[in-house]
């Protein structure tokens, strides 16, 4: 533990939000979206240990419903980018040169295109929820990982071993399998979990901004743009979905780079 | 005849390297106009297909046909798809963006007088962001192993964790709620002819944008700092007796900069959607609150013309700071 911190806290914090989701299947203090005035905007007590909000709505059982919410996207949105962008990118990196160079620019320019820009766009086409911004938010995260997979494929296809693989005659499939996601495998990883991150904190702001999660479904974008209106009443409120993003994204970045550490010895020294 | 020699290769290397340079600005040029044609290609297909009639949208359900003919005449709709867009692109690259098709103002004039608001805004942001994000990471380098260098770099892990949201409103709370230094939001009605309260009131906004801007700027400038002093040259200035420090400051500083600037291009497209969300929070009056409006109202022309013309932007900056780059560091010019 000593060794990677990173890795160490990455795992407890991702393993802390993956069981508040799965907990929250099954139970939950309260029914997230009961709602009762006697009680609006309580302080923490026992009976609600982070308070209500305004609509008397208690605040954990909301926010362990929208860790639900918040992780099926990260999820989705992994599944999409990692299929659509190792694809793109190992397809590019084996194909000949004009494609190549065409995949080259057209990822240079999805790339510079800004992810939330597209989603508002999207969301204005065919109206926000929660499927818009994952695929908006997979499009851009996939440009990215197309663009790194594309990279270190070119990397091992000069190396000696694909070419003894050629002189050996296997063909072009065997030589992905058995020779080129073995040795991208751990990147992938690191970009997968880096995409989640992405994701999280993409699809909080889309909810934050109206055009992601549609109510009635918990989001904790939501949650926090509907306690901005009662900052001057009750601060606190505000501060829990908060820290509920950074806890998860900070969880995901952890996780990438504890594993990035652990798989490059020469990182190990310098970079904790 | 040695000498002539020399300089006569000297000079033809000079010349290669200029033409080398200009080549690769014209090849970057070409690719930011390639790019910019490309990408309002897609927002166009995007807003215009998919949504259905736009003259049917204007007039509503009961509009008559003969009302739905006339507007489609009169903002061109009858054409084919590929004129329509060659039509908008043409008046696009003179700066003429159209008028909105639901409330007819000038799309041009409108993103300009929101630019008054969301420009400064941007400008403040990164002036913070790179004032800060940039000594703090060379100086959490320079102490990669002493605790003051970890703690640095955790915060900064930390810094690019938090929504830029959230800061926001945590901020309003603390310094407008709590302690009344600033206001919570809005923009002066009369714009910078009252320059101190414009000023005042974009000081938490701008603050908001630079925190996460800063964090992610500062992981960049610390690692490629520490990618500087593991090299030979840096031992070598080191034992010729200078400090870590002045060592970093005579020959490090330069190589360590280059992917900070290469990092500052990425950054922008960030910066202009950290700008549409912080301009939310604060509910001010610029091009980000705009593009939120239109989209509520569905007003496609206008989230159009919005959407290219911020597009443009990202890729010309993208394009100047390539261009930069190329001039900075010959490397970069020599791989294209």
């Amino acid at each position: 533990m000593n060794q990677n911190r990173n890795l160490f806290f990455g795992i407890c914090l991702v393993a802390f939000s993956s069981t508040m989701a799965l907990l929250s299947v099954f139970w939950t203090p309260y029914d997230p979206l009961e709602i009762n005035p006697d009680v609006s905007l309580a302080k923490p007590s026992w009976a609600h240990l982070l308070g209500t909000d305004v609509l008397g709505r208690d605040v954990l059982s909301n926010l362990l419903a929208g860790s639900r919410t918040t992780l099926i996207t990260a999820f989705l949105v992994v599944i999409i980018t990692m299929s659509l962008g190792v694809t793109t990118g190992i397809g590019a990196a084996l194909s000949p040169r004009w494609f190549n160079r065409t995949a080259i620019y057209s990822i240079d320019i999805v790339l510079a295109l800004p992810a939330v820009l597209f989603a508002i766009v999207l969301a204005a086409i065919r109206g926000p929820s929660t499927l818009t911004a994952v695929i908006a938010i997979s499009i851009a995260t996939s440009a990215a990982v197309a663009q790194v997979t594309r990279r270190e494929v070119a990397v091992v296809l000069n190396s000696d071993f694909v070419l003894a693989a050629k002189a050996c005659n296997s063909n072009k499939l065997k030589i992905v399998q058995k020779h080129i996601v073995p040795n991208i495998r751990a990147s992938l990883f690191i970009q997968a979990s880096g995409a989640a991150a992405i994701a999280i904190l993409a699809e909080s702001t889309l909810s934050y901004l109206g055009l992601g999660t549609t109510p009635p479904a918990p989001s904790w974008g939501r949650m926090l743009a509907s306690s901005q209106q009662y900052l001057l009443i009750d601060p606190v409120v505000a501060l829990w979905p908060g820290l509920a993003i950074i806890i998860t994204v900070l969880g995901f970045n952890l996780l990438g780079d504890g594993v990035r550490e652990a798989l490059d010895p020469t990182l190990r020294k310098s970079k904790s | 005849m040695m000498l002539e020699m020399h300089t006569q290769l000297r000079q033809s290397r000079k010349n290669n390297s200029l033409q080398n340079l200009v080549l690769y600005i014209v090849r970057r040029f070409t690719l930011f106009v390639g790019s910019l044609v490309a990408a309002s290609a897609l927002v166009f297909l995007l807003l215009r297909i998919l949504p259905g009639d736009l003259a049917q949208a204007k007039l509503g359900i009961d509009a008559s046909p003969d009302a739905l003919m006339q507007t489609r005449s009169e903002f061109g709709l009858d054409d084919p798809l590929i004129l329509q867009f060659l039509k908008w692109l043409s008046h696009a690259s003179r700066g003429d963006l159209g008028v909105s098709m639901l409330t007819g103002v000038n799309i041009t004039q409108e993103i300009v007088s929101k630019a008054t608001v969301t420009l400064p805004l941007i400008g403040l942001a990164s002036a913070l962001a790179l004032i800060f994000a940039i000594p703090l990471g060379m100086y959490s380098a320079l102490n990669f192993r002493q605790r003051k260098g970890i703690t640095i770099s955790a915060v900064s892990q930390l810094g690019i964790a938090i929504p830029t949201f959230w800061v926001g409103v945590i901020l309003v709370t603390i310094f407008s709620v709590k302690f009344q230094i600033f206001p919570s939001g809005g923009f002066p009605d009369a714009g910078w002819s009252s320059w101190s309260s414009c000023l005042e009131s974009l000081v938490l906004p701008a603050t908001t944008l630079a925190l996460g801007q800063g964090a992610m700027l500062m992981r960049f400038a610390r690692s490629a700092t520490i990618d500087v002093i593991q090299q030979e040259y840096f031992r070598t200035a080191r034992a010729t007796g200078l400090t870590r420090g002045q060592a970093l400051q005579i020959h490090g500083m330069r190589n360590s900069l280059l992917p900070v600037v290469s990092v500052l291009g990425m950054q922008i497209a960030t910066l202009i959607v950290g700008a549409i969300i912080v301009e939310h929070v604060f509910a001010l009056p610029g091009i980000g609150q705009m593009l939120l409006q239109d989209v509520s109202i569905r007003d496609y022309t206008k989230v159009q013309g919005t959407v290219a013309a911020t597009t443009a932007a990202v890729f010309f900056v993208s394009f100047l700071i390539d261009a930069i780059l190329g001039l900075l560091n010959p490397k970069s010019r020599a791989s294209q």
